[in-house]
């Protein structure tokens, strides 16, 4: 498996490039004019649908603050698409770290071989 | 597909939560026994990259976003087990740290994207592929059915539990309680953009993936049904 672990090594280079281009994600649909996803749009977006929030919708909308909402800092959101675009990247690397750190201890628990 | 908190009542958040809790349980035991300790690192990095592929937003023009998932690719190497157990991760990740999708909506998501993802992909995959060659044509064409149908399937359930909301929690005058769009505008609407392009993108990222594979590396293509 020696050439295996360097396509592993191959894929990681390829998932750190996908990082660093990661901001196509929100440069795209901004220059498209696309908004939310079906189904994601916040409280105020449903008014605007609506012209009303449901009931429980309003309740449970606010229940969790993230600390990096929609993959940027908390208060960026008027900071524009090239700051936004720098939080993009940070919050790919941090999410990967992260999640690949997660796996890798479950595995260092889980396994004995 | 992240559904958000707010959209799903309690009655259907809840049944999902049963449902995920003891599943990853099942999942994690079964990938103990057939995932060896030297293919962790490759666990982890499918559950990277189903996470980075699913920050690529793209536009309907004037439209919504969607995007992959990642989801069928890993199905595909490390089987479906063990992609249910990365995809949630990522979810569950996404959900607390990121804000995208609902604290109260992880089952539902993870059931969405991590279970129904998985498994149709892996199976759909197996059942083109056959028997044939690990470099064949056929193998990268099956991933690439694989991946539309597994996100398409995924999609229309999604559309399904936003589309029950209606008729499920109401107020007492009448407006939706949690998700307003009643099935009629919920399932094709989700339906209708997964089939006419993020499908295609899902199926993209799986063909693309294997057949790098095919070239670079092809014992990564063996690796789920020799491991077991």
């Amino acid at each position: 498996m020696s050439n295996g672990m360097s396509t592993i090594k191959k894929m990681w280079l390829g998932l750190a490039v996908l990082a660093l281009i990661s901001p196509i994600g929100i440069i795209l649909p901004d220059k498209f004019k696309a908004g939310s996803a079906w189904g994601e749009w916040g409280p105020e977006e449903i008014e605007k649908m609506m012209g009303f929030v449901p009931q429980g919708m309003k309740k449970l909308a606010e229940l969790w603050k993230a600390p990096l909402p929609d993959y940027s800092f908390q208060g960026w959101e008027e900071k524009g698409l090239a700051m936004n675009s720098f939080a993009y990247i940070i919050a790919a690397i941090v999410g990967i770290a992260i999640i690949a750190g997660i796996i890798m201890l479950l595995g260092k628990m889980a396994t004995k071989d | 597909m992240h559904i958000p908190d707010g959209y799903l009542s309690p009655q259907t958040y809840v049944p999902f939560y049963a449902f995920i809790v003891p599943y990853l349980a099942i999942a994690a035991n079964k990938v103990k026994k057939v995932i060896r300790s030297s293919h962790v690192p490759l666990l982890a990095l499918g559950a990277a990259f189903s996470f980075v592929i699913m920050m690529f937003n793209v536009p309907i023009p004037g439209g919504t976003t969607g995007h992959a998932v990642g989801g069928v690719i890993v199905a595909i190497l490390l089987g479906p087990w063990a992609a249910s157990i990365a995809v949630s991760i990522a979810l569950i990740v996404q959900a607390l740290l990121f804000g995208d999708g609902g604290i109260t909506a992880i089952g539902a998501n993870c059931f969405n994207m991590g279970v129904v993802i998985p498994f149709v992909g892996y199976y759909v995959y197996k059942l083109i592929s056959g028997n044939s060659e690990i470099t064949s044509a056929r193998r990268w064409v099956a991933g690439g059915v694989a991946g539309y149908l597994g996100i398409n399937v995924a999609a229309i359930l999604a559309g399904i539990e936003f589309g029950i909301q209606p008729l499920i929690a109401v107020a007492p005058d009448g407006h939706p309680l949690y998700a307003p769009y009643p099935l009629s505008v919920a399932v094709p609407a989700m339906a209708g953009e997964h089939l006419m392009l993020f499908g295609f993108v899902e199926a993209l990222v799986t063909a693309l993936v294997i057949k790098y594979l095919q070239k670079a590396d092809k014992e990564m293509l063996t690796i789920y049904g020799g491991a077991k």
